[in-house]
């Protein structure tokens, strides 16, 4: 889950993701930012690697076993 | 298989990671992409990990971070350009029960603060200094710093870092290293998920020594991108600063626990 | 020393302790100046000084380690690796609710304007002493009074005033700090015994007070919330800064500051008049000068000049009303006695509006003046033409 407005689409999440979940998308929020969002939600396994990295801790991570 | 939708997994009872609450709700004024905010992240978890919100007291310095005490939901005290080790060190000589960290740039610690920060790490003070590292001047617009790399370009070295007139990057946290004062002395990055598991151990180190009172000071860099000053885009800045910083400033613990680490 | 002026010393000292009847005294000691002073801190309940060696004041730090006041009190002694770092250190210790001092010399205390900048627009309480010496540069090691600007009129950048204490006896080297450390702690405002190298080295009876116990870390939360101690769980984080962005509540912070000090102004002016009662002229003095200037007036009145002294006690805040009210009962003259090219004149002037005749009077770069100088220049510039 990303924090759409605060999100400033530095982009680092996007490498981050081993399963490629998190893209940066084409609108733009409040301040003009191309913020982070779940492009392929079915490939999160929940590894919270996205959130280690945000500088601005803008994403929260849920897990449940499928 | 039922699906899942992803308002079944978003509930409280899942939740595995989110912001910790010793970060303010203030949005962060670092540039998108920058270190720092990475940096104070990692630093205020640790502090909540080890529950020592109440008997800790950080310094913020002059440069990108001087507002640090709008982010960290700690109590802080603000310090001139480069005092803070001094500032730190009056502190924790009239508290040595209180944990007290500074948190510094590259100019603040090692330019105007070089006497600063080599006394207080001579001394042995028993603090926490966590270093930041982005090899130029953030905040007053992207001045060459100490670090700042050989051929470089900054806005006060414009056709590159000249050696002859302007000396070598200065590689302070292996100067300190030498120092019997220093106990603990470890550089690290927070540009990948794997760097940033590593340098959050080495904070909790830093700060575990000081909980139990290890005799010496534990001096933690962050080798960070400054986006912004480099002129580049956070992902490009990130693979830059792997191809060209870190073989200058190689990551790694230099000493631990008073020793220095053979290096190979 | 001019044998004339040690006599004027004498004769002080004697007056002084002519006058005073105690019942009980306090411990006597013979003690210089910079060590009565670190007795002083450590009676006073002071919980760190931080330092650096520099003449005329050396003393200072060495009196501390050599007293090992961590065994008398748990005080903290720091030698620090320049005037900066001490400074430095203070703002520290002080942002976090401590007593602490710190103190220099002419250079060193030019290192020292940063951090005392800093420590007036975050309002932190502290003592810090000045023992002045021949300036400017690396000057000489001699005793001076050219520092009355820097301490006055704010050394450091901003708008900003700190209390300036002036001793004129190894007494009051001891009783300023007491003195200083409530003042500091009333007002967040950092005080300065602005002394100079006669008063620093020279011995005199002092009586010491009793030794006042140090706050607890617990005492000194609770008292002072406005410090840095950690942060209550659910509670608002303290912060000390000097720093706002916004210049809108930058302007109202100094507003604030301004107030402060117009109250310090209406309410801490401290002076001492000696023969004013039926006099003409009057000579301005503190600290050593006015020693001086009490032979002066003895040797005037003997040649039937009717001068009187005002020894100010405090630098600032500058004693302008009780100026102006000796300027309308008829105070034909003003000689400013400092060791200095004439910098405290300056306020006299202000003071006396035009309604007297001002001069100033000093020997200076190290030079003590004589009181026989001193009366010359009185004659010369003030009571003659």
């Amino acid at each position: 889950m990303v924090d759409e407005q605060k999100c400033k689409g530095c982009g680092v999440c996007v490498p981050a993701c081993p399963f490629a979940v998190i893209e940066l998308s084409e609108e733009v929020n409040g301040k003009g930012y191309h913020f982070a969002y779940m492009h392929y939600p079915e490939g999160c396994t929940g590894c919270m690697n996205c959130a280690i990295v945000c500088p601005d801790g803008v994403i929260t991570v849920y897990r449940t076993k499928v | 298989m039922s699906t899942i939708t992803l308002e079944d997994i978003i509930k409280p009872e899942n939740l595995v990671y989110k912001k910790t609450e010793l970060l303010t709700d203030n949005v962060m004024s670092y540039c998108p992409g920058c270190g720092h905010g990475t940096a104070h992240r990692i630093t205020m978890e640790v502090i909540e990990e080890f529950d020592l919100e109440e008997k800790t007291i950080g310094i913020a310095p002059v440069g990108c971070s001087v507002l640090a005490y709008e982010f960290m939901n700690i109590d802080m005290i603000q310090a001139a350009h480069g005092r803070a080790p001094a500032v730190a060190t009056g502190i924790k000589r009239v508290y040595p029960n209180k944990i007290v960290f500074s948190y510094q740039g590259d100019g603040d610690l090692a330019a105007i603060g070089t006497a600063e920060t080599i006394h207080a790490c001579n001394r042995g003070e028993r603090i926490v200094i966590i270093f930041i590292n982005n090899g130029i001047y953030g905040m007053t617009g992207g001045q060459m710093a100490p670090t700042t790399l050989p051929g470089m370009i900054s806005s006060t070295s414009p056709y590159g870092r000249v050696v002859e007139s302007m000396g070598n990057p200065l590689k302070i946290t292996e100067l300190v290293a030498q120092l019997p004062g220093t106990y603990f002395v470890t550089r690290q990055a927070v540009h990948t998920p794997a760097a940033v598991r590593r340098t959050k151990r080495a904070i909790k180190k830093a700060f575990e020594n000081q909980l139990t009172n290890k005799p010496g000071l534990s001096f933690v860099e962050i080798v960070s991108n400054c986006n912004s000053g480099w002129k580049m885009t956070p992902v490009d800045s990130n693979i830059w600063m792997e191809e060209n910083m870190f073989p200058y400033y190689p990551l790694g613990d230099i000493k631990v626990d008073g020793e220095l680490v053979k290096q190979k | 020393m001019p044998l004339c002026v040690l006599t004027g010393l004498l004769l002080f000292t004697e007056q002084k302790f002519n006058n005073k009847v105690k019942k009980d005294m306090g411990e006597l000691r013979l003690m210089k100046g910079n060590e009565a002073l670190a007795e002083a801190a450590i009676r006073a309940g002071v919980d760190a000084y931080f330092g650096y060696p520099i003449t005329p004041q050396s003393e200072v730090i060495e009196y501390l380690m050599a007293e090992k006041p961590e065994e008398r009190t748990g005080m903290v002694v720091l030698q620090a690796e320049s005037e900066l770092a001490a400074i430095n250190m203070v703002y520290g210790a002080a942002g976090a609710g401590k007593k602490v001092m710190t103190s220099s010399s002419s250079p060193g205390v030019s290192l020292k304007q940063e951090g005392l900048s800093y420590i007036a627009g975050a309002e932190l309480p502290c003592v810090y002493a000045n023992v002045v010496r021949g300036g400017p540069g690396l000057g000489t090691i001699q005793p001076s009074q050219a520092d009355y600007f820097q301490s006055v009129k704010g050394g450091g950048h901003g708008d900003y005033k700190q209390i300036v204490l002036a001793p004129a006896s190894v007494q009051e080297m001891a009783d300023f700090v007491k003195l200083g450390f409530e003042l500091a702690f009333q007002y967040r405002i950092a005080v300065l015994i602005l002394s100079d190298g006669v008063i620093g080295q020279m011995m005199e009876k002092v009586e010491l007070f009793e030794q006042m116990p140090r706050m607890s870390d617990d005492e000194i939360a609770e008292k002072y919330p406005w410090a840095v101690t950690g942060k209550k769980k659910g509670a608002e984080r303290t912060i000390i800064t000097s720093l706002d962005l916004d210049s809108r509540k930058m302007e109202e912070h100094n507003h604030h500051l301004q107030r402060k000090y117009a109250e310090i102004i209406d309410k801490e002016v401290r002076y001492e008049l000696i023969q004013c009662d039926d006099a003409e002229y009057i000579i301005v003095a503190y600290g050593s000068s006015a020693r001086i200037a009490q032979k002066t007036i003895q040797l005037a009145r003997e040649k039937g000049i009717k001068v009187g002294l005002l020894r100010l006690i405090t630098l600032f805040p500058f004693p302008n009303v009780q100026i102006q009210e000796l300027c309308k009962r008829g105070i034909k003259g003003w000689l400013a006695v400092e060791m200095s090219a004439g910098q405290m004149v300056e306020d006299v002037m202000l003071a006396v509006n035009g309604n007297g005749k001002v001069a100033h009077y000093g020997r200076y770069g190290g030079i003590v003046h004589t009181p026989e100088e001193v009366l010359q220049a009185l004659e010369e510039k003030i009571i003659g033409e």
